[in-house]
């Protein structure tokens, strides 16, 4: 192969400006960060939300949870990146509509942050749900017998031992945002997949570049797979299902 | 676990300092019977893929005519041509790699990949201007002023604006295609009011737009820059094939014909023509080819 290596050219000053290649990448790595943590946020409450409601026995409110589930989890991320940027924005009144595309301040980001957060949503939803609903029954009527109300029994009952169960595919959930959050690339939101992509073109580079990033990510999984480890091991109620 | 790590890095590093040496492309054309052209499925009309999928285009014609010269020298029958659709992320590497021959798309020469690979004498001149819809009245770059202006991700443009805006204390916010059709849609969607790309992409993209009447390009040129055929570094034998069949093309006017074809005629696969005169730039270039970068296109005042 007659490829031209370079790995100091993360020291070089970039074409046309004053700040060095790694200077990109530490910023395209923070709004990576800020991306995906501002999603997690939106899909943590969301997603919570959505699955307790899931088990209620309002067929109504279960029926409205399912349909949410449903539309986020069965269209591709980036489709819906792209939904989002261009169409959503044309359905608006005209002005509202102008508006959106091109005053609202940091627009692309909340965008990305809206629709990753969604997404992931629907998929922490369906965890809950399904935390909930491995517990044994006799745990809502210990909750109703010391004379609960429902919110109380979910509460101070399921709910508790519901998100210590699932801890481990939250887990992958949240390291997935920080991988999932490359697709925002696509409607200009200036992270790690957009700079490689960049700095791929300035630098010609293209190994060294990939290389980067691909540690960069790894970076952000295995922290993120650190912190819940973390919580799971201070959260862990001795004796339980995911107790060793 | 930190010995894998390390194992694994030390690895990478040692590719790093291996230089390898291989073999000629005429050598290798020579023993396979075949060679690998590197295509882009749309940069129209330099390369880009007709209604039956077939690779066409200005550069595709002109590297047909190095492949018959190839055939000559090598007194070959037959020559297969395998096509191999590239992107601007993936040409340089795959060019690099051996696994493409030589790419007849849309590259750029400039200094920094001249490191990497050789460059034909050029054959196509660009300048990197803006597209603006008819009714917004933009006539310069410095209207923009605190206006959004698209832009494709991974091009020289993104650098080009920030360098402009620099240099003229004018701030534009900058919005980010994924691609040509995604950054033409978000001039045609009204997310930004301008689009700055190579004139010739974005004469390409209002030819096949809803409503062609509606856009011009305007404005002040950014940039130069020279468009050409690229293929390995230090392989002269190929090289210096290369060079004399674009050389002896531009001057017996077989160029001049393959401009006409391309960009003032009518083009599949819908027929409409781009009515793209041929610069002065690229006029003066063909009179005594060279493959100079685009640095010496654009030498700062």
């Amino acid at each position: 192969m007659d490829y031209h290596w370079n790995w100091g050219i993360f020291f070089v000053q970039v074409q046309n400006g004053d700040e060095t290649y790694l200077d990109w990448l530490i910023n395209g790595f923070g709004w990576t960060v800020a991306v995906s943590v501002s999603a997690w946020i939106i899909a943590l409450s969301l997603g919570s939300v959505i699955g307790t409601l899931r088990t209620t026995t309002r067929p109504w409110v279960v029926m409205l949870g399912n349909t949410w589930v449903e539309c986020f989890r069965n269209v591709p991320l980036l489709v819906q990146m792209l939904l989002w940027f261009f169409v959503v924005p044309e359905l608006l009144p005209k002005d509202l509509s102008m508006w959106v595309k091109q005053d609202m301040p940091a627009k692309e980001f909340i965008t990305a942050t809206l629709c990753l957060g969604l997404f992931t949503s629907a998929r922490i939803a369906e965890q809950v749900r399904a935390g909930i609903q491995s517990l044994p029954r006799g745990q809502h009527y210990a909750g109703m017998a010391m004379g609960f109300t429902t919110p109380q029994t979910y509460r101070y009952v399921l709910l508790p031992m519901a998100f210590r169960i699932i801890i481990p595919p939250l887990t992958s959930e949240f390291m997935s945002v920080f991988k999932n959050s490359s697709v925002a690339f696509a409607i200009s939101v200036l992270e790690l997949t957009f700079v490689s992509r960049q700095m791929q073109e300035d630098s010609e580079q293209g190994i060294e570049t990939y290389v980067a990033v691909t540690a960069l990510y790894f970076l952000c999984a295995f922290i993120a797979n650190r912190v819940m480890s973390f919580i799971d091991k201070r959260t862990r109620v001795p004796g339980y299902v995911s107790a060793k | 676990m930190k010995r894998n790590v390390l194992v694994l890095v030390a690895s990478i590093a040692a590719i790093g300092l291996t230089q390898s040496v291989s073999a000629g492309t005429l050598e290798k054309i020579q023993e396979s019977g075949s060679i690998t052209m590197g295509i882009r499925e749309s940069s129209k009309p330099l390369s880009y893929l007709d209604g039956d999928q077939k690779p066409v285009g200005y550069h595709i014609d002109i590297c047909n005519g190095i492949v018959e010269a190839v055939k000559t020298k090598l007194k070959l029958k037959a020559i297969k041509v395998v096509h191999q659709a590239v992107t601007s992320q993936n040409r340089i590497p795959l060019v690099t790699n051996g696994t493409v021959d030589i790419e007849c798309g849309s590259t750029t020469n400039n200094a920094t990949r001249q490191n990497q690979v050789a460059f034909a004498p050029t054959t196509f001149v660009t300048n990197v201007r803006m597209a603006v819809k008819k009714a917004s009245g933009i006539k310069s770059l410095s209207q923009l002023n605190g206006k959004p202006v698209a832009t494709t991700t991974g091009t020289t443009s993104v650098q080009l604006m920030r360098a402009h805006e620099k240099g003229q204390g004018v701030d534009f916010k900058e919005v980010y295609g994924k691609d040509h059709a995604d950054s033409f849609l978000i001039l045609e969607t009204d997310r930004a009011v301008a689009f700055v790309m190579d004139d010739n992409l974005l004469a390409g993209l209002i030819v096949g737009s809803k409503a062609p009447a509606d856009y011009e390009i305007v404005g002040e040129v950014l940039n130069i820059e020279p468009i050409a055929i690229m293929m390995r570094k230090d392989d002269p034998q190929f090289q210096g094939l290369v060079n004399a069949v674009v050389r002896d093309m531009a001057k017996s006017g077989e160029i001049d014909k393959l401009y006409k074809k391309w960009f003032m005629s009518p083009i599949p696969p819908k027929g409409e023509n781009l009515n793209f005169p041929m610069s002065e730039k690229l006029k003066e270039v063909l009179k005594s080819p060279n493959d100079n970068p685009a640095e010496q296109y654009n030498v700062k005042k």
